[in-house]
């Protein structure tokens, strides 16, 4: 109850024409309000000279019964005047700030005049009309997003055409081609991006075999789910440009890494018996030529003399060969030598036992 | 006015902001991605939709008027919006199972009956999405388990689209676009038997790699061999006795005193005086 007494006593005070605020009259009227224990415009901001406030209220109402009661007194006061320079400035910053629009390079500026779309802004300074009428929206249009989908940590499988399965991660990189379809067009433009992504990159898969997802048909996997989407969202009139696919990994699920790696094994394992294969081969056919070039070299001398050559070739054999040998010459027949086999042999394990000993 | 403020400044003061709230609500503007119906008194007055044909710019969007207090304005949607079903198990004719993940992007291009059957656009949503469950389904449901995986080359997804669409337009919604976002094994036994056949594929892969490996090893040693025969034959080819002696030269160095490698086994030679390479010996002459 105090309080309304109060607030009553104080909007008397301040709207009674007989009064000014600035007059001393105005002091009168205050004690009222702390008498009744003071109401939320308790005495000491209003007490004193009277002239400043600290409640906005308290300014506003001011303010306004100064305007109603005319420009008479009004122009001389450095406190009116403060004001209305005040207003007339920040309506000229509103102004200037809400009507005058600088677009960077990579931006358009979609602007809506009461909502509807009127014209789109190209790179510079762009001119509209204050705030409440055009708006500006900025929109990015160079620079190229990612979106990652797929998933590098935990396993997003996908079925391929020959039904196996594959975990997969790719980005779609992409960027605004029309600025205003981009803004009103799709309700969320990001997620409908993620989706057909997803859909796309599925219809491709399960056309092709999971080997040629993994390795050999990866660009081209790219490059179809590109074109299917930028189908779609051209579709969906979103005003999106795909700018590509990238197919970061795509491996076989772990569960079958195992047999996956022991593929590779053998690839490796039949390399290898192939190389060795080769290998033999050539130590086969260069031994096969050089043998064959030896027999052509001798054969050449041996056309020349033949008789000649086949005894000194026979003799030479025989020389190297006898004279490294025991060698027994026995007339016979008619003469049964005794042979010391076992005398040879036990010479033999002499020398084989001299030998490991040394 | 003037007057009648100046007489009565307080009534002014707290009335002016109830006029000036009045006078611009009488005066909405619509964005350019909502459509409205104006209804009056429970009655729809007047309808600012989406059309196909004209492009951004010119449809129903910006400065329009109501009566304060007396019309509403239902805010709907212009864009394209999306409804996401969960994913769904459908049965293949040749009763296998698959998860199905879609989505359908439609558009609200009769505000007042989707206004009429469904209030709010969360409703809306709700209904499309038991709707697009049930038809993914039952399209699916009839194709066998080869053809879902690619339900586009088929135009099982066409069909899909068309029927939902004619559900769709009950609620004054048009279907831009019906698409399988996934399609998945279901967990548990088909899952693990995809993995065991993926498994026993990859290793019988192994195994014909070996194979292949070892069968052209083998091709590349007899195609060595043989060409070694050959040329072994065009030379000593030309003097078969020539070579016979040259060889036996050869291999008896190489059984008597080795290939310098390895030692031969000691040798004892028992000769006759009457040996060829002794023939000399005696002194006698032939």
């Amino acid at each position: 109850m105090s309080t309304i007494a109060g607030w009553a006593g104080r909007v008397r005070g301040l709207f009674t024409d007989t009064k000014g605020p600035w007059g001393p009259s105005g002091s009168s009227d205050e004690p009222p309000s702390d008498d009744h224990g003071g109401g939320p415009w308790g005495g000491p901001a209003s007490r004193g000279t009277g002239g400043r406030s600290v409640a906005p209220l308290d300014d506003l109402l001011r303010r306004g019964r100064m305007r109603f009661r005319g420009g008479g007194g009004l122009p001389g006061r450095p406190n009116g005047s403060l004001i209305l320079w005040a207003v007339i400035g920040f309506f000229a910053i509103w102004l200037i700030f809400t009507s005058i629009h600088s677009i960077s390079p990579g931006e358009r500026g979609v602007v809506t005049r009461f909502g509807r779309y009127s014209y789109t802004l190209g790179p510079g300074v762009g001119l509209t009309l204050p705030s409440p009428v055009d708006r500006v929206k900025k929109v990015d249009v160079e620079s190229i997003r990612t979106v990652d989908l797929g998933s590098q940590s935990s396993e997003d499988l996908m079925l391929t055409g020959d039904q196996n399965l594959i975990d997969i991660a790719y980005s779609v990189r992409w960027n605004v081609r029309t600025p205003e379809l981009y803004s009103f067009q799709l309700a969320d433009p990001d997620e409908a991006i993620r989706q057909v992504a997803e859909s796309a990159m599925r219809a491709v898969i399960a056309q092709v075999s999971l080997q040629d997802a993994m390795g050999d048909k990866r660009s081209e996997i790219e490059a179809q789910v590109a074109d299917r989407m930028q189908r779609v969202l051209t579709g969906y009139r979103s005003g999106i440009e795909i700018q590509g696919v990238a197919i970061q990994q795509a491996d076989p699920p772990d569960e079958v890494n195992d047999a996956f790696k022991e593929v590779t094994a053998a690839q490796q394992d039949a390399k290898s018996y192939v190389n060795q294969a080769n290998a033999y081969a050539l130590q086969l056919t260069a031994k096969a030529q050089g043998e064959a070039a030896a027999f052509d070299k001798v054969y050449e001398q041996y056309r020349l003399a033949p008789e000649v050559t086949r005894r000194r070739m026979y003799y030479e054999t025989m020389e190297q060969v006898l004279s490294k040998v025991d060698k027994t010459i026995v007339e016979a027949p008619g003469v049964t030598p005794y042979l010391p086999l076992p005398e040879v042999k036990k010479q033999q394990q002499q020398q084989q036992q001299q030998e490991a000993q040394q | 006015m003037t007057a009648f403020i100046r007489q009565r400044p307080i009534l002014s003061a707290v009335f002016a902001p109830f006029v000036l709230i009045v006078l611009l609500s009488s005066f909405p503007t619509i964005p350019e991605t909502k459509q409205a119906v104006v209804v009056r008194f429970g009655k729809p007055e007047r309808i600012l939709r989406y059309e196909a044909a004209r492009p951004i710019g010119s449809t129903g969007a910006g400065l329009s008027y109501r009566i304060p207090f007396v019309d509403q304005i239902v805010w709907i949607d212009k864009r394209v919006l999306a409804v996401d079903m969960e994913p769904q198990p459908v049965l293949s004719t040749d009763q296998r199972r698959l998860m199905v993940d879609a989505f359908a992007r439609y558009r609200i291009v009769d505000p007042l009956l989707m206004y009429i059957r469904s209030t709010t656009e969360e409703n809306l949503r709700t209904q499309l999405q038991t709707i697009l469950r049930s038809e993914v389904r039952n399209e699916l449901g009839r194709q066998p388990f080869a053809a879902l995986l690619s339900p586009e080359r088929q135009g099982v997804m066409d069909d899909v689209r068309k029927s939902l669409n004619v559900q769709a337009s009950k609620f004054g919604v048009e279907i831009v676009d019906v698409r399988i976002k996934k399609t998945d094994l279901p967990d548990g036994t088909p899952l693990q038997s995809a993995f065991e056949s993926m498994r026993t594929a990859r290793l019988q892969e192994a195994r014909s790699i070996r194979a292949q490996g070892l069968k052209q090893a083998q091709i590349i040693r007899a195609q060595a061999d043989a060409d070694a025969a050959k040329t072994y034959a065009a030379s000593f080819g030309k003097d078969p006795q020539f070579y016979d002696f040259y060889r036996a030269m050869q291999s008896y160095q190489a059984t008597f005193i080795g290939d310098g490698t390895s030692k031969p086994a000691p040798t004892n030679i028992i000769l006759s005086p009457q040996n060829d390479y002794l023939k000399e010996f005696t002194g006698r002459t032939k």
